[in-house]
């Protein structure tokens, strides 16, 4: 059972924070790392992989530190983001390389099974270069796992991944974490992060802006007040229908035609919308969302 | 010494394009040599284009071009974090770079060097030994330097290829003071022992000694601490 810690870790580039005062807990399952592009996750994993020093603050390993610890990699497999480069070798001989670096007893056949595991046999024989960007990442995760390791941490491992492949990876990880691995995986898409991960870690530019099982997180993002616009062909009716509301919180008239209305209750408004306006004999032309992209999610949850 | 990193090396080195560049490199000193020697049947001016151009040129030259295939791509792209993943020690991984580079640079340098001056030096034996042996002991300090500037700047090939032709080409053989400070220079000190001919003695023997051994080891010690610190950056 592994178990990553980080107390108080930050991390500063010159004048620029990355990571700011983070301290999390990371235990056997699936823990989605989810925030925005840029928002330090990577700088996270590199300082959990030993790649990079905390400027402040411990980054531990079962109890001892990662940084410049060379034999904590016994118990760490590391997926970086970034692509190999090792084109002129055959995934065969890359996974195998991996496995003899981890001065594996039987290299050969914990091989076989890592190229099995990622399904990733038949085309092993074949250079690396000729590979697909699924099928490389797929290779990045068989040479990662290939010492069995307590701890998996991938960096936005479904990059570039077709919807089937992007199953499987799913699967084996699902797998894994099932069986007391502990798996640590970064995304930028709430999605993928909901369908794998039972447990969630917000950041937000550089801050831990959230942590829990996936349902508080979900009702964290949902709970949060939501602009809506409207057209309608009565707008001023519209709007009187609206404010008599108490899951509406504010509405406004834009210049050009049209409403902007601040929602507090998502899901009464939603169901609540069609029946008011039929109610007033008022036709809905348009109704869209205005903040539905994950970053404003996010600048919610740090801004609470 | 890690076979495993060694192999990797070799193959990085065997499985690029920069190869054919690195076989180039023995291949136009030989011939220019050998034609000199053919055209103008004067043995000593042909073992002054061999050792010369081969010393100040062509063997940093194949030393910065192995160091920084075995080292620069993996720095530059971050892939070098598959090799360290690992319970290897770094100073281990660097170790091992270090002597598949120097390995083809010996094959490449001072082999063909030796070769090539028997054949064409009418009997100079010890002329020849004494630019075999500098070639040698400078291909061990030439190699160590660039494999630690690899892991320095990513643009080690532009830098090293500056040092080269800057240098140890230019300035060592203007300003006699630079000898104090070059590799080629210093291996050929050593390499006049054999030969007095060989070289002048701009340098003690002592400090040519010394400081080889100290570039030697320092680069690739220097190289392996540099990998300690090897650090992944994010594109955020």
């Amino acid at each position: 059972m592994a178990e990553i810690v980080l107390e108080k870790v930050s991390r500063w580039f010159g004048n620029v924070v990355a990571v700011n005062d983070v301290s999390m807990r990371i235990g056997p399952g699936v823990t989605g790392l989810l925030g925005p592009n840029g928002a330090g996750k990577t700088t996270l994993m590199a300082m959990m992989s030993g790649f990079l020093a905390p400027s402040a603050g411990e980054v531990l390993l079962d109890g001892a530190p990662v940084w410049r610890n060379t034999e904590a990699y016994r118990q760490l497999g590391l997926v970086p983001e970034r692509e190999i480069s090792f084109g002129y070798l055959t995934g065969r001989q890359f996974v195998r390389a991996n496995a003899e670096l981890q001065g594996l007893s039987d290299p050969g056949a914990a091989t076989e099974k890592a190229l099995e595991r990622v399904e990733l046999v038949e085309p092993s024989g074949r250079r690396i270069d000729t590979y697909s960007k699924g099928m490389r990442q797929r290779v990045k995760i068989a040479a990662a796992l290939v010492h069995e390791p307590g701890v998996m941490l991938l960096d936005e491992p479904f990059n570039g991944v077709d919807p089937r492949q992007r199953m499987q990876l799913m699967a084996l990880l699902h797998d894994m974490g099932e069986t007391g691995h502990t798996i640590l995986f970064s995304s930028h898409i709430l999605e993928e992060v909901e369908r794998l991960a039972r447990h969630i870690e917000v950041v937000v530019s550089g801050r831990h802006a959230a942590s829990g099982d996936f349902g508080a997180i979900r009702r964290l993002m949902t709970d949060r007040p939501v602009q809506y616009f409207l057209r309608s062909d009565d707008d001023r009716a519209l709007a009187v229908a609206l404010v008599a509301e108490p899951s509406v919180r504010a509405v406004r008239f834009v210049d050009s035609g049209g409403l902007d209305v601040e929602v507090a209750d998502l899901g009464t408004f939603v169901h609540g919308l069609p029946v008011w306006a039929r109610a007033g004999d008022i036709s809905l032309i348009e109704v869209s969302p205005s903040d539905e992209s994950l970053e404003s999610v996010f600048s919610y949850l740090v801004a609470r | 010494m890690n076979t495993t990193i060694a192999r990797l090396a070799l193959a990085a080195l065997l499985g690029r394009k920069r190869f054919i560049l690195l076989l180039l490199f023995p291949v136009a000193l030989i011939g220019l040599s050998v034609l000199v020697r053919v055209l103008t049947s004067d043995a000593e001016v042909a073992l002054g284009i061999l050792f010369g151009l081969g010393l100040l040129v062509i063997l940093p030259l194949l030393a910065l071009v192995s160091a920084t295939a075995v080292m620069g791509p993996e720095v530059d792209d971050g892939s070098l974090v598959y090799l360290l993943a690992k319970p290897v020690s770094r100073h281990s991984v660097a170790f091992s770079k270090y002597v598949v580079a120097l390995a083809a640079v010996l094959l490449l340098g001072p082999l063909p060097m030796l070769v090539t001056g028997f054949a064409i030096g009418s009997g100079d034996q010890d002329l020849v030994l004494a630019g075999s042996v500098s070639a040698t002991l400078g291909a061990i300090a030439y190699t160590s330097l660039f494999l630690a500037l690899s892991t320095v700047w990513k643009h080690a090939v532009v830098v090293g290829l500056l040092f080269v032709l800057l240098w140890e080409g230019t300035l060592a053989a203007i300003f006699s003071g630079v000898a104090w400070l070059s590799i080629g220079q210093w291996a050929a000190r050593i390499g006049a022992t054999i030969d007095a001919d060989w070289a002048d003695d701009a340098v003690p023997l002592w400090w040519a000694v010394g400081a080889l051994f100290v570039v030697g080891i320092g680069g690739v010690w220097f190289s392996g601490d540099r990998l300690r610190s090897f650090s992944l950056k994010g594109d955020d």
